[in-house]
């Protein structure tokens, strides 16, 4: 009797946030009304990087979130983090991007396969939000195709000495970059692929160039650069992991990166659903509001199912990282999905405002554009497919 | 420094309010519930007090189950402990009767300063502090804007028509709260992690040594509540000139808005 009880309790599900989580909702919901989206539409415009606002988030506690107290986090669960960029998104990608970035790919790979001395040296800072780290990965010859990567490093007594360069790396050459981790081929495996180890270059290093990236569509108030290594000379110990552990570390720095790019495509479909319901109850034609016309109608009633969907696979997918169990799969659904997701939802919004969602007064437009990223960024779509369609046993 | 801020959790005012089928309340089941906006400049007034002058901040609310959110998001905000008096006496209490119990509180509990809210933004009573301040026989300054603390002193300003004016009283006080004396902060993220370990002393009035029944009897009843009638539609009056349109907006003036 007793075991059929507790039983029956494990089973249940719960779809309730803590109590904690709903006022991390709130809270960051209040900041980004209040500080972001004041601002958003004009940083797009001008394509300019905001210290000041990346200081405030940094100052509310959006860095760190995951991170033990003891590195200046805020030992929250992952889903406790999903949300808080989830309300960013909502209001504006380019700084919820700051944010997923600077987190999963700044912070993440530091905490996960750092030394205590290296988290100790760079941690604080980043969590604090006072400074911000970049994730190398990507390179011209080398997008979805790791396997074409050119950026080498070599054992020079006890320096490595580090050739290549870095394309689209995002919080990577701004004011408050204190540096970047880049993963380089460090030798051949016995397979004869490359063997690949990750390296944390301090900005000001001899040799190392972030320049910014400029003239994007979207995430243009976000910071992206290219990375040039020219005889690049760290200390050994400026070595992440072990050596031949970069490969490793990449494929896990994405598993919890997809979690937050499904963040922002859940959050910046929910934004720009909003506004187009507000707007569609405003807007008059043919002597009523244009969302009594079941065409408009039946358009937000599929955004509202479709964004209820991708919370549930999102937050289910954090719920079981946060449980230490296997959530990869569930990860990469989420984050496909939901970046999907959002571009039907964003394509609805702007048909809903008419002429008016393709003028720059309107969020939606940035909306708009600031979605096609999520179909690429991070694995695109067609990666996602063939990692979801291997977990699946094709 | 020991300082009280006298909380209350209002509808938020982004809610979309709805009279209730009795037309003596409003509906509560859809809306949002916030910290009570002056008592938010409480909150924050009390935390930089703190931060200047050491001690310690709690926040002291009468309310129901819902009310804990409210009290989380300040100790959130940096206040250190709460109390909470949930009775279901309280949801039928005027103000006299509010003020009677968290007085009731207040007499076992040490404090130099209590800070509230001039008024609450869903009953606006302003009542709440003023009655609190008399049942403890302390001074009260109203509708403060700015404030300063030296030797056991409380220098208050707040304006007055065409101006203001300076009060200062001696601690123990209470004051009350206008726009304009801060800018609340947010609850940080590390703030709310925080918050989950602060104490929150939940009481029922017979813990507090009230009796429910007597203590939340109303001496004010609310009989009705109505919306303002529906605006009309405005007229934009035309006209050659201005003296031509200043002519027939008197015209309108006294015929039609029979106003003058
Ligand atoms: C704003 C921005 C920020 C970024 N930030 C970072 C960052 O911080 N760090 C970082 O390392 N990278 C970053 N990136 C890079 C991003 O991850 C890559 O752009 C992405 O992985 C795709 O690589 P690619 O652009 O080279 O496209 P390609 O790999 O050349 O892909 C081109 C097209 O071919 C398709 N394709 C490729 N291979 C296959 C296949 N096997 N089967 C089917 N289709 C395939 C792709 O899906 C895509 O449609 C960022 C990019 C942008 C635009």
């Amino acid at each position: 009797m007793i075991f059929s009880e507790t039983f029956e309790k494990e089973i249940m599900l719960n779809f309730d946030l803590t109590k904690e989580q709903e006022m991390i909702r709130k809270e960051v919901r209040r900041f980004a009304a209040k500080e972001i989206a004041p601002v958003a539409g004009d940083l797009d415009e001008s394509e300019e990087f905001s210290v000041e606002l990346t200081t405030k988030m940094g100052e509310i506690g959006l860095f760190g979130m995951f991170v033990s107290e003891e590195y200046e986090g805020q030992d929250m669960d992952y889903l406790s983090y999903i949300i808080a960029v989830e309300e960013i998104a909502r209001v504006d990608g380019s700084q919820a991007a700051t944010i997923a970035a600077g987190n999963s790919l700044g912070i993440g790979p530091i905490y996960y396969f750092g030394t205590k001395e290296q988290k100790k040296k760079y941690l604080p800072k980043l969590c604090t939000g006072e400074a911000l780290w970049g994730f190398g990965l990507t390179e011209p010859t080398a997008g979805s195709d790791a396997g074409g990567s050119k950026t080498t490093a070599v054992l020079d007594g006890d320096e490595w000495v580090i050739n290549g360069s870095k394309i689209f790396i995002t919080n990577a050459a701004c004011e408050m970059t204190m540096g970047v981790t880049v993963q380089a081929i460090t030798g051949t495996r016995p397979s004869g692929k490359p063997e690949y180890t990750c390296f944390l270059v301090e900005q000001g290093t001899r040799g190392f160039k972030a320049v910014p990236m400029h003239k994007k569509m979207m995430w243009r108030a976000s910071n992206t650069a290219e990375l040039y290594f020219d005889d690049v000379r760290i200390s050994k110990d400026s070595l992440l992991g072990e050596v031949g552990d970069g490969f490793h570390q990449m494929l896990k720095t994405l598993d919890n990166g997809r979690l937050s790019i499904g963040a922002m495509g859940l959050g910046g479909a929910q934004g720009a659903y909003e506004a187009a319901l507000k707007y569609a109850k405003d807007r008059i034609q043919f002597g009523q509001p244009i969302c009594k016309f079941q065409a408009v109608a039946f358009k937000l009633a599929d955004c509202a199912v479709e964004i209820e969907c991708a919370r549930n696979l999102l937050y289910k997918a954090c719920c079981l990282k946060d449980q230490n169990r296997a959530f990869e799969k569930e990860a990469a659904m989420s984050k496909l999905y939901c970046s999907e997701m959002m571009g039907r939802v964003v394509n609805h919004a702007v048909q809903i405002h008419g002429g008016y969602g393709l003028m720059k007064e309107y969020d939606v437009e940035r909306f708009y554009r600031d979605q096609k990223l999520l179909d690429i960024g991070e694995g695109t779509s067609e990666i996602q497919r063939i990692v979801i369609s291997r977990y699946i046993g094709c | 420094m020991e300082i009280i801020v006298l909380l209350k959790q209002v509808p938020s005012t982004e809610s979309f309010i709805e009279i209730a089928e009795d037309e003596m309340s409003i509906k509560k089941d859809d809306i949002k519930f916030v910290i009570n906006p002056y008592d938010e400049f409480a909150v924050e007034e009390a935390i930089r007090l703190k931060e200047t002058h050491g001690g310690s901040v709690t926040i002291l609310s009468a309310g129901t189950d819902k009310t804990v959110e409210a009290i989380r998001t300040a100790l959130a905000m940096g206040a250190d402990k709460g109390i909470l008096i949930n009775d279901p006496a309280i949801e039928g209490c005027d103000a006299l009767g509010t003020a009677r119990i968290l007085a009731a509180v207040l007499k076992d509990t040490p404090f130099d300063l209590i800070i509230a809210g001039q008024r609450a933004v869903d009953d606006d009573n302003f009542q709440v502090g003023l009655a609190v301040a008399e049942f403890l026989s302390i001074p009260h300054i109203s509708m403060v804007i700015k404030q300063e603390i030296t030797d056991g002193k409380i220098r208050c300003q707040r304006t007055v028509e065409g101006g203001s004016v300076t009060l200062e009283a001696r601690l123990p006080v209470l004051f009350t709260t206008q726009r304009g004396l801060n800018e609340p902060r947010y609850a940080s993220l590390p703030g709310i992690m925080k918050a989950k370990k602060k104490p929150l002393d939940i009481k029922t009035l017979e813990d507090i040594g009230l009796d429910s029944e007597k203590a939340g009897k109303p001496m004010t009843k609310i009989t009705a509540m109505k919306f303002p009638p529906e605006r009309k539609e405005g007229k934009i009056i035309e006209g050659e000139s201005a003296r031509e349109k200043a002519a027939a907006l008197v015209m309108a003036l006294r015929e039609e808005a029979r106003v003058i």
